[in-house]
């Protein structure tokens, strides 16, 4: 597909899919969706299942958002966007009730998180309602996946650290209750590190992503 | 026609929120069947899963009538109230009746020539409803299994209470002391001392919930004493 409409991709496009990957990331750079980067970010699986969720909701909230963008009126506009968000993540959790029963469980909590993602919100805003539906699209996939990197580099620091796990599996080997019986790493005494699974931790973990790709990137450092 | 206009701001708001509603009531309505029945067979999945039977959703009904032989409601003096159909009961709202007029569901399982007793559990989380079942041994003492889900606890905190690893620790823990006297079983915050009969270890940065569910277990169960007293 993406050989036969190869101008769709131009230099341009391009750039909406990979800049907010690193020069205009929306969490560690423009400093949006921390709210829900500290909410979730505790296990990878969560995580994981989030950046696909608000992936989904940010490609077609702005699709639709671009589609409206020259019959919305503007004093009203925000309010229009919210409903657009509301929507899409209702019917979503609606049809996932019905037909994904074990996926809709394990978004329960994220459902209201998607609405009040101040990332999709700005999206729209800032770049839908300027611009065409494809771009708009583009600008929707490049945004949620820099979003959901940044979510799995930490979920998956604070969910190694904090439990010794990842995904859910015992990487670091199993702790039992005395030294004795642990295996892996825990034989020689190591503890898994309580404080990671509180949100501050989260906080930080973002604030040392922060710092090393402004010390790698010269285009982010300021005078 | 003016995009800034009053007239034309109202409109679209209008037709706006119409849409939008009834796209939502229409799919909501249509897909309501078959989210009640999902819901249905998870609490059937949920209370054999206490008696160590998995099932996948599709069966969950099947072996629902072959292990679980009787569903009785109970009065508070432990008596059988024949009226209500325990299956159907709702425990929220039924929690929130006096403890008099309150009636009280419990299962009847048996499997392999054993018997258990299912006793669903309803209480309150750190954000919102949390419930499950705790199955007892024939002896009415023994923990046999636990499950435990939750409405919108903390996924990574205090969500971990349907997990196994937290339920598994219910098992072979008993209500009763040596005495006889009912003292429940506690979810401990720091971890339970090896051996302790009457406590588990809580959740890491789940306090909350945790306490939620000690509470829960310790609420619930006190109604049944009667009934697990008798005979």
């Amino acid at each position: 597909m993406a050989k036969e409409k190869e101008a769709m991709f131009s230099q341009k496009n391009r750039r909406l899919l990979l800049d907010p990957l690193n020069d205009d990331n929306p969490i560690t750079v423009q400093v949006l969706g921390i709210c829900s980067a500290l909410a979730i970010t505790v296990q990878l699986k969560p995580a994981i299942v989030m950046a696909v969720a608000v992936m989904f909701v940010l490609v077609f909230g702005n699709l639709i958002v671009s589609l409206m963008r020259n019959i919305i009126p503007n004093r009203i506009r925000i309010i229009v966007q919210l409903l657009i968000v509301a929507f899409l993540v209702i019917l979503v959790d609606q049809v996932l009730k019905a037909y994904a029963y074990d996926v809709s469980k394990e978004l329960s909590v994220f459902v209201g998180l998607i609405i009040t993602n101040c990332i999709i919100m700005g999206r729209f805003e800032a770049f839908a309602l300027a611009n065409g539906p494809w771009k708009s699209v583009l600008d929707g996939v490049g945004n949620s996946m820099g979003y959901g990197i940044i979510l799995i580099i930490v979920a998956f620091f604070r969910e190694l650290l904090g439990s010794g796990k990842l995904g859910g599996y015992e990487v670091l080997g199993h702790k039992a209750k005395t030294i004795a019986e642990s295996t892996g790493v825990y034989q020689y005494g190591y503890e898994n590190n309580g404080f990671m699974l509180l949100s501050p931790m989260a906080l930080i973990t973002v604030g040392i992503i922060i710092w090393y790709q402004r010390s790698r990137n010269r285009k982010l450092i300021e005078n | 026609m003016d995009r800034n206009s009053n007239i034309y701001t109202f409109i679209f708001a209008i037709v706006m929120v119409v849409v939008v509603a009834a796209i939502l009531a229409f799919t909501a309505t249509t897909l309501k069947p078959l989210q009640a029945e999902n819901v249905r067979k998870e609490k059937m999945q949920n209370i054999l899963s206490t008696i160590g039977v998995e099932v996948d959703r599709e069966q969950a009904g099947a072996k629902f009538e072959e292990f679980i032989k009787k569903q009785l409601a109970l009065k508070p003096d432990g008596s059988v109230n024949s009226e209500v159909d325990a299956f159907k009961m709702d425990l929220h709202k039924e929690t929130k009746k006096p403890h008099e007029n309150q009636n009280y569901p419990i299962y009847l399982a048996e499997k392999d020539g054993k018997k258990y007793y299912i006793v669903p559990l309803y209480g309150a989380g750190l954000w919102d409803a949390i419930w499950g079942y705790i199955a007892l041994e024939s002896d009415k003492n023994t923990i046999f299994g636990a499950s435990f889900d939750h409405a919108g606890e903390t996924p990574g905190l205090g969500a971990e209470i349907n997990q196994s690893w937290f339920e598994d620790e219910y098992i072979g823990k008993t209500i009763f002391d040596e005495e006889g006297n009912f003292v429940s079983v506690k979810a401990i915050k720091g971890g339970a001392k090896v051996g302790d009969m009457h406590g588990v270890d809580a959740i890491s940065g789940g306090t909350i919930t945790s306490d939620g569910v000690t509470d829960m277990v310790e609420e619930r169960l006190n109604n049944y004493i009667p009934y697990l007293k008798k005979d």
